[in-house]
């Protein structure tokens, strides 16, 4: 958004009222993420900057937080059973959506509309109600207080990020490609392997990451469904905010961030690599 | 065509009965193949969508019905239970109906099951609880005496001698009960049985719902006074500098729920990061520090940061696609750079504003996390009474009721979503 030479200084003055006020949306977009980073390494148990912060005292900064949770044996379960969970239910999440999603887009699929809505309403249903609605059957099933409960729960929710994201993969999807490697005498099973893979494939991680990162931040589902056994990276930071608020969690939230970063990384590469290979420039 | 089917005949002489013949047969096997298509794309859909019904939509349904489920009162009672579907509630009942009862209670209190009865009566009319475990410890302690039931039961607590006490229990034992739809609406029986509103200061949920409303129509539009500017400034830079500016949008989106409410609190707590500021500044005394947490303004900000990234992207995908040659050609022609944007950049961009105000209001009004943690009293909304009630008072049919009628609401609104914008082009990333 370039100001032209011949701009009025009506023109001029609105343009950087304009940049000056997206400045501040962005700012408040970021700033709690930029605020946790460095309060995470205050040296005292308070969640503001102190003195000795503001003016670098190296003495003010500590990895205290840190130690605390890399020896805190409830957070290192807890580190355990999302990563157990959110794998978990990420692979069975992604097997169903992705089958799914290659149903849908074919051209004959019945019903279309109806069982995609169907299909994306978990994501749509307030948590809370579908906590609820699965706290009192999975109790009566006995996968109340179990990880596997859980699990099942988690691929409930992650499922509508993986049909969306290979379905859109799947929209720009060339069907002659397959006449053409059926033609030149290849079996449907390597059509799919060596034609239909590589394409969708971008699609795929990303739902896979969209379900990995539900699974790994949702905690009204685990509030419901888990003992103390089963607590979750979430549902430890509830607790702690709830009950004792301890800055370790600021600790937990700094790593999360650089986890986020990781998997925003991963999906913007991943999306330029899909428009590549269907030959759109990458915008 | 014609010419086509001319020839056809001349290649194959075929009599007017034999290609009719040859049409049906083709038609039958398109029609067939059509089904195998049709089946096998089914088939791949099959696994998750018995998964989803199974584990999802069937759970869901179970719970619903919970909002009109009367309990076990009349089996727990069976005696009174019979008695009671003859009153007609205009007088007290008669004696063997007393009898009945004084009956029942003790059999329940021998086999523990009048905590159950006394549960779901109190959620009918309060206090039932106390009185029936009065009335069983006093039966309990009560000897043979010439009294009938209705004096003896009269005299352990004279609420056995009001009408209302008796329309109670005769309410909780059809299988059925609008009690919990009632009360999700702020009404109640009174003592004749006829539906009156609540007294004001027990009516919460009717006010309730219309907050949520307004905290997600209030994030709504804050959303897009935040969003409009950015998505439009995202969409006329340049793609690499657009793309740097997009971070700032995407890592608030992939950053977990939880770490962003912590980082509003400590930005917005009375001695937080925001109050420091302000009074180092010198704009607040140490004395005035403003109250931005744990109350309505709290969920607001918070809900709004965290809802921003949702009406941002479906905005600048649709602005991304909006040539910039109509607004020079608006200019050209006279219009003055405001009318030019509300007259024709403006109306281009509804998809986008439709879009991304309807998710953010469906993801808003069924917001749980947020307003519990950094809600205090008045940042509640009626997710959070749905927890109060899944896990404090236990009253499940209330909580499946407000669930219930929530739900409705989403529903509506996501088919509203699905005729304007269709859910195949919600975009992901």
């Amino acid at each position: 958004m370039a100001l032209p030479i011949y701009a009025t200084p009506f023109q001029r003055a609105w343009h950087y009222t304009f940049w000056f006020i997206c400045g501040l949306v962005l700012l408040f977009l970021m700033a709690p993420i930029l605020v946790i980073v460095p309060l995470s390494f205050n040296a005292e148990p308070y969640f503001s900057f102190t003195q000795g912060m503001l003016s670098l005292d190296s003495e003010a900064y500590s990895l205290r937080w840190y130690e605390d949770f890399f020896s805190n044996k409830m957070w290192l379960l807890a580190v355990k059973n999302s990563i157990y969970i959110g794998v978990a239910s990420t692979c069975l999440a992604t097997v169903l959506g992705t089958l799914a999603a290659l149903g849908l887009s074919r051209q004959h699929m019945p019903y279309r509309g109806t069982i995609m809505g169907l299909l994306i309403s978990p994501m749509i249903v307030p948590l809370i109600i579908t906590a609820a609605g699965i706290y009192f059957f999975y109790a009566r099933l006995g996968l109340a207080g179990n990880l596997w409960g859980l699990i099942l729960a988690h691929t409930v929710l992650g499922t509508p990020f993986v049909v969306i994201t290979v379905t859109a993969t799947l929209s720009g999807f060339d069907i002659s490609l397959i006449r053409a490697g059926l033609s030149l005498g290849a079996s449907h099973s390597r059509i799919f392997f060596k034609v239909i893979m590589p394409l969708i494939l971008p699609g795929v991680i990303s739902g896979a990451l969209f379900a990995f990162g539900t699974s790994f931040d949702e905690v009204v589902v685990v509030l419901f469904l888990s003992g103390a056994e089963q607590t979750t990276i979430p549902r430890q930071m509830w607790s702690g905010i709830r009950e004792q608020i301890s800055p370790t969690i600021l600790a937990v939230a700094t790593l999360l961030v650089g986890l986020s970063i990781l998997m925003l990384t991963t999906i913007e590469l991943l999306r330029r690599r899909s428009e590549r290979l269907r030959g759109q420039s990458p915008g | 065509m014609n010419e086509m089917v001319a020839r056809t005949d001349t290649l194959n002489p075929l009599t007017a009965d034999a290609r009719e013949f040859e049409g049906k047969a083709l038609r039958a096997q398109l029609a067939r193949s059509t089904r195998l298509e049709k089946a096998k794309a089914l088939l791949l859909v099959l696994p998750l969508l018995l998964f989803i019904g199974i584990m999802f939509i069937f759970p869901l349904a179970d719970m619903m019905l919970r909002s009109t489920d009367n309990g076990p009162v009349a089996e727990l009672m069976p005696d009174t239970a019979t008695r009671l579907l003859d009153w007609d509630q205009s007088t007290l009942p008669d004696e063997a109906i007393y009898a009945a009862l004084a009956r029942d209670i003790q059999t329940a209190q021998k086999e523990r099951t009048l905590g159950k009865i006394a549960t779901r009566l109190n959620f009918e009319l309060s206090g039932i609880r106390s009185l029936l475990t009065k009335s069983a410890r006093k039966l309990a302690q009560m000897e043979s005496s010439d009294e009938s039931w209705k004096q003896r039961l009269v005299q352990i607590d004279q609420r056995w001698g009001e009408l209302a006490t008796w329309s109670a229990i005769k309410r909780v034992l059809p299988s059925v009960t609008a009690t919990f739809y009632l009360s999700s609406l702020d009404l109640a029986y009174d003592a004749k049985g006829e539906v009156v509103r609540k007294p004001p200061e027990r009516a919460i949920y009717v006010d309730n719902f219309i907050k949520t409303f307004a905290i997600s129509l209030g994030v709504t539009l804050s959303c897009f006074i935040l969003g409009f500017p950015v998505a439009y400034l995202l969409s006329v830079l340049p793609t690499a500098k657009a793309n740097l500016l997009m971070i700032c949008v995407l890592l608030p989106f992939w950053t977990s729920l939880l770490v962003r409410t912590t980082s509003w609190i400590a930005l917005l707590q009375t001695h937080g990061i925001v109050n420091d500021l302000l009074v180092w500044l010198g704009i607040l005394n140490e004395g005035n520090r403003l109250d931005m947490m744990y109350n309505m303004f709290g969920t607001v900000v918070a809900m709004t940061h965290i809802l921003l990234p949702f009406m941002i992207l479906p905005l600048f995908s649709v602005m991304k696609s909006i040539d910039p040659s109509f607004m020079r050609a608006a200019t050209s022609l006279g219009a003055s750079p405001f009318t030019a944007f509300i007259r024709v950049y403006l109306p281009q961009t509804k998809p986008g504003i439709a879009a991304g105000s309807l998710l953010v209001f469906i993801l808003a009004i069924g917001y749980y996390i947020t307003p519990a943690l950094v809600g205090g009293r008045t940042g509640q909304m009626i997710s959070n009474f749905i927890a109060y009630h899944m896990q404090q008072s236990l009253n499940w049919g209330l909580a499946a009721a407000l669930a219930v009628i929530l739900l409705i609401i989403v529903l509506i609104l996501y088919w509203l979503f699905n005729r304007i914008i269709g859910i195949d082009k919600l975009k992901l990333g």
